[in-house]
């Protein structure tokens, strides 16, 4: 199992803003090692938001995610101490779920 | 013996909870567009995604850095105030698989999204938003990728 998310969960104006940092490699698959081979891409394929257990925001992501990848966005009509969950897959079946509440 | 009625609460809490947890995936287009993200161009990416053809629009506020001094890790970020748009994906034209991310949004959600990417080299890179009538908007910037780390 991978690191934890950080996940920071502010109301804003009527929603919440949420920033997401996930701890994981992001192997392109481009990248060659010492010896030459080819190391296999591995990344996070899908990752989901939801607020309270209902699902607000899905994304698929590719090999061309920064590592650790970061993402930000707001969810409307959010208040404090409503809890968000991310999740993550990874093309190797990985899986991690972290949650926050909104502060 | 359990009756009927706490049977069905129980089990409604049960999915409640996988649900929370992303065990139950609650989204109809989720399956992961493998095709779109082997993609090596952009006209690839579109037939992959199954979307119109991109027209570009000035409702898209699109972000992202003239230079990039790192391509390993590139901020950008997306917006519009547009009603209606479902997902927004990211396209760079010159990484060797063309499409970075898709993003798919909910009702509960604003159409607004930051994240970071990587870049093998300089290109245009561009937000394409999907409407839910079919309509296809993108807006586009130029990123420099500097290898040297000079800022130059």
């Amino acid at each position: 199992m991978s690191d934890p998310m950080r996940i920071r969960a502010q109301a804003q104006g009527g929603g919440a803003v949420v920033r997401v940092l996930m701890s994981h490699e992001m192997e392109t698959g481009q990248r060659k090692d010492a010896a030459g081979k080819t190391i296999p891409a591995w990344h996070i394929t899908e990752v989901s938001a939801a607020l309270n257990g209902k699902t607000v925001l899905t994304a698929q992501w590719g090999t061309a995610i920064a590592k650790n990848p970061f993402t930000e966005f707001v969810v409307k009509g959010a208040k404090a101490g409503d809890k968000i969950t991310v999740s993550w897959v990874d093309n190797r079946g990985d899986k991690r779920s972290d949650e926050a509440v909104i502060a | 013996m359990q009756n009927r009625r706490e049977m069905l609460t129980r089990s409604a809490a049960v999915a409640a909870l996988l649900a929370g947890a992303g065990v139950l995936p609650a989204r109809a287009q989720a399956a992961y567009n493998k095709a779109a993200f082997e993609a090596k161009s952009i006209d690839d990416v579109v037939k992959a995604l199954g979307i119109a053809r991109p027209v570009e629009s000035k409702d898209i506020v699109f972000t992202a850095p003239d230079i990039a001094e790192n391509g390993a890790v590139v901020p950008i970020a997306a917006s519009t105030a547009l009603p209606g748009v479902k997902r927004i994906a990211f396209l760079v034209e010159k990484n060797p698989t063309t499409l970075a991310g898709v993003f798919d949004f909910s009702d509960a959600v604003e159409t607004s999204v930051k994240t970071r990417i990587k870049m093998g080299q300089s290109s245009n890179v561009l937000a394409v938003a999907i409407l839910g009538d079919g309509k296809v908007l993108y807006a586009q910037r130029d990123v420099k990728v500097t290898l040297g780390g000079c800022g130059g």
